[in-house]
């Protein structure tokens, strides 16, 4: 039982990994229908920069502050120059999504020029001591950061969807574009912020994850940015608590499997649970069919 | 107050707006009759900055603005109350307000939305429920509601009758009638030409992307291929 606790805890902290990246997901696709598979990369910059600004020796909040700032500038550029001027050419679904693709493999490939492809260890700033908590179960630092500030950013987030201006245009975007836009919303500016904060989240879990696994490497993104992929189609892509659900459960269903069946099935899992939900409710678990329009 | 001259609006190589050139007068209901597919919505939606002519003119009191995006034609007082309601189905009734004042500052819009819950007590009674939940007749007062929220001067209704009981369309329009004596200009689009007729001062008939005829509204009641065509009289 104790056992079984334990691989809940870590699952969580796993979880909110997939969780921060899976938000960047649905959310560019609730508001313009694209699959940013540059996105994975996004939380590998967050990475870098993180290792970068704690070798530099700054303190814990503006390294996340740091991580956090500089993927999102990437996400704005990105948007800017790749997927804008299609957006503005109605150039069809798929050539964005090609470019997507391309945009991955150019920071992939990047990231191996400037940095090498070799893994490094991420700086440990806190001690990977475990901390007992209660009946057995214990819980590291890392950890404990991980859950308190992605807990933090969900509920930041979640207060701003639904109480601020730019919020509400986002949700009314994500619903009916053409409508928001005759209400007088500018959607290129709702599309930059989207992009902000989706890939501010990326780069939090980015070094998060340097934290709780200290090794970092520039394709560390492909396989989380996978699977947080298949977390945010899992809870019903588009619909932000879809994407947290379906991380948390990703990450929890990652750590079982390791733990009580076998680490060679890891992966496997990962795909098999998008299937075995998909086959339950073809819209994920929070997607309600009318939502997937056009 | 709105000029239109030689407009020219294609979807890739459909030529659905060919030519087309009318006027609104400030103070007026104008309306733009034509059976389904003539063209109606496209006007409306390059009027709004959701398409772009390829050729031709849109003034506003003299200003170009067809080359302008949505949002800045919202903020030259131009809304648009679309076809089909197009209401955002999972906002409440009061969000759904708020989002038409998108561009108002602070609490300038609390006016307004004290008028529109005048107009339509129904909505204030709704106001938190998701408005995908209300009725289509609600949708579509709602759907103006939106559209009076940001104050617009110029205010453009694409078929606000469509799939509406006759009783319903009667209210509707009396509505119509009481914002336009509130100030706002009405730019009406429809296939009910026999209400839009009764309510409008000048009208436009709409053919396959052009004019076929206009005049003022009592002028083309009596118009006998009117009668034939658009009244079935
Ligand atoms: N998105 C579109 N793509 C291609 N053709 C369109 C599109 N929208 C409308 N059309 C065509 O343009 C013409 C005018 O349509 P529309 O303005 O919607 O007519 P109305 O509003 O009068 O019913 C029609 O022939 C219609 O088929
Ligand atoms: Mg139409």
């Amino acid at each position: 039982m104790s056992q079984f606790l334990q691989q809940i805890v870590n699952g969580l902290s796993l979880g909110s990994i997939y969780a921060l990246i899976a938000l960047g997901y649905t959310m560019v696709y609730g508001i313009i229908r694209l699959i940013n598979f540059a996105h994975g990369d996004i939380y590998m910059v967050g990475a870098f920069v993180g290792y970068f600004a704690f070798r530099a020796g700054l303190p814990l909040p503006l390294v996340f502050f740091l991580a956090m700032a500089v993927p999102a500038l990437f996400g704005l550029t990105i948007e800017f120059f790749a997927y804008r001027p299609l957006r503005k050419r109605n150039a069809p679904r798929i050539a964005a999504l090609i470019t997507a693709i391309g945009m991955s493999l150019f920071l992939e490939n990047l990231g191996i020029l400037i940095f090498s492809p070799d893994p490094r260890p991420f700086p440990r700033v806190f001690t990977n001591e475990p901390i007992y908590f209660a009946g057995g179960v214990t819980i590291s630092i890392p950890q404990i950061l991980t859950l308190a500030f992605t807990s933090v950013l969900m509920i930041s987030l979640t207060l701003f969807i639904r109480f601020t201006r730019t919020g509400k245009a986002m949700r009314a975007v994500s619903q009916d574009a053409e409508a928001a836009q005759l209400m007088g919303v500018n959607i290129d500016r709702i599309i930059s912020v989207t992009f902000v904060i989706g890939s501010a989240l990326a780069g939090a879990a980015g070094v998060m994850v340097g934290i709780l696994i200290p090794r970092i490497e520039p394709l560390m993104g492909i396989m989380p940015g996978l699977k947080a992929f298949v977390a945010a189609v899992i809870g019903g892509i588009g619909v932000i608590p879809g994407a947290m659900l379906g991380g948390m459960l990703m990450g929890m269903a990652e750590t079982l499997v390791t733990a009580f069946i076998s680490s060679t099935w890891r992966d496997a899992i990962a795909f098999g649970l998008l299937i075995v939900i998909l086959l339950i409710k073809p819209s994920g678990i929070f997607g309600s069919s009318s939502r997937t329009k056009v | 107050m709105l000029t239109v001259e030689n407009l020219h609006v294609y979807y890739g190589a459909i030529h659905a707006i060919q030519g087309i050139s009318f006027s609104v007068r400030q103070g007026e209901i104008v309306t733009l009759i034509g059976a389904n597919g003539a063209g109606k919505s496209t006007i409306l939606k390059t009027i709004s900055g959701l398409l772009q002519p390829r050729e031709g003119k849109i003034l506003l009191e003299g200003e170009e603005i067809s080359t302008l995006a949505p949002h800045q034609i919202v903020a030259r007082g131009i809304s648009q109350v679309p076809e089909g309601r197009r209401v955002f189905p999972e906002l409440s009734v009061l969000e759904n307000l708020e989002l038409g004042a998108y561009q108002r500052k602070g609490k300038e819009h609390l006016k307004e939305l004290e008028w529109v819950f005048e107009l339509f007590p129904r909505l204030e009674e709704r106001k938190n429920q998701p408005a995908g939940t209300l009725s289509g007749g609600e949708q579509q007062m709602l759907a103006i509601g939106r559209g009076l929220m940001a104050k617009p001067r110029l205010l453009l209704l694409d078929e606000p009758s469509m799939g509406l009981a006759p009783l319903l369309v009667k209210e509707i329009f009396a509505i119509i009638q009481e914002i336009n004596a509130a100030g706002t200009t009405i730019l009406l689009v429809e296939q009910n030409a026999h209400m839009a007729l009764s309510i409008a001062q000048t009208g436009y008939v709409l053919e396959t992307g052009e004019i076929v005829l206009s005049g003022s509204a009592a002028e083309l009641v009596r118009n006998e291929e009117v009668r034939k065509a658009y009244l079935g009289l």
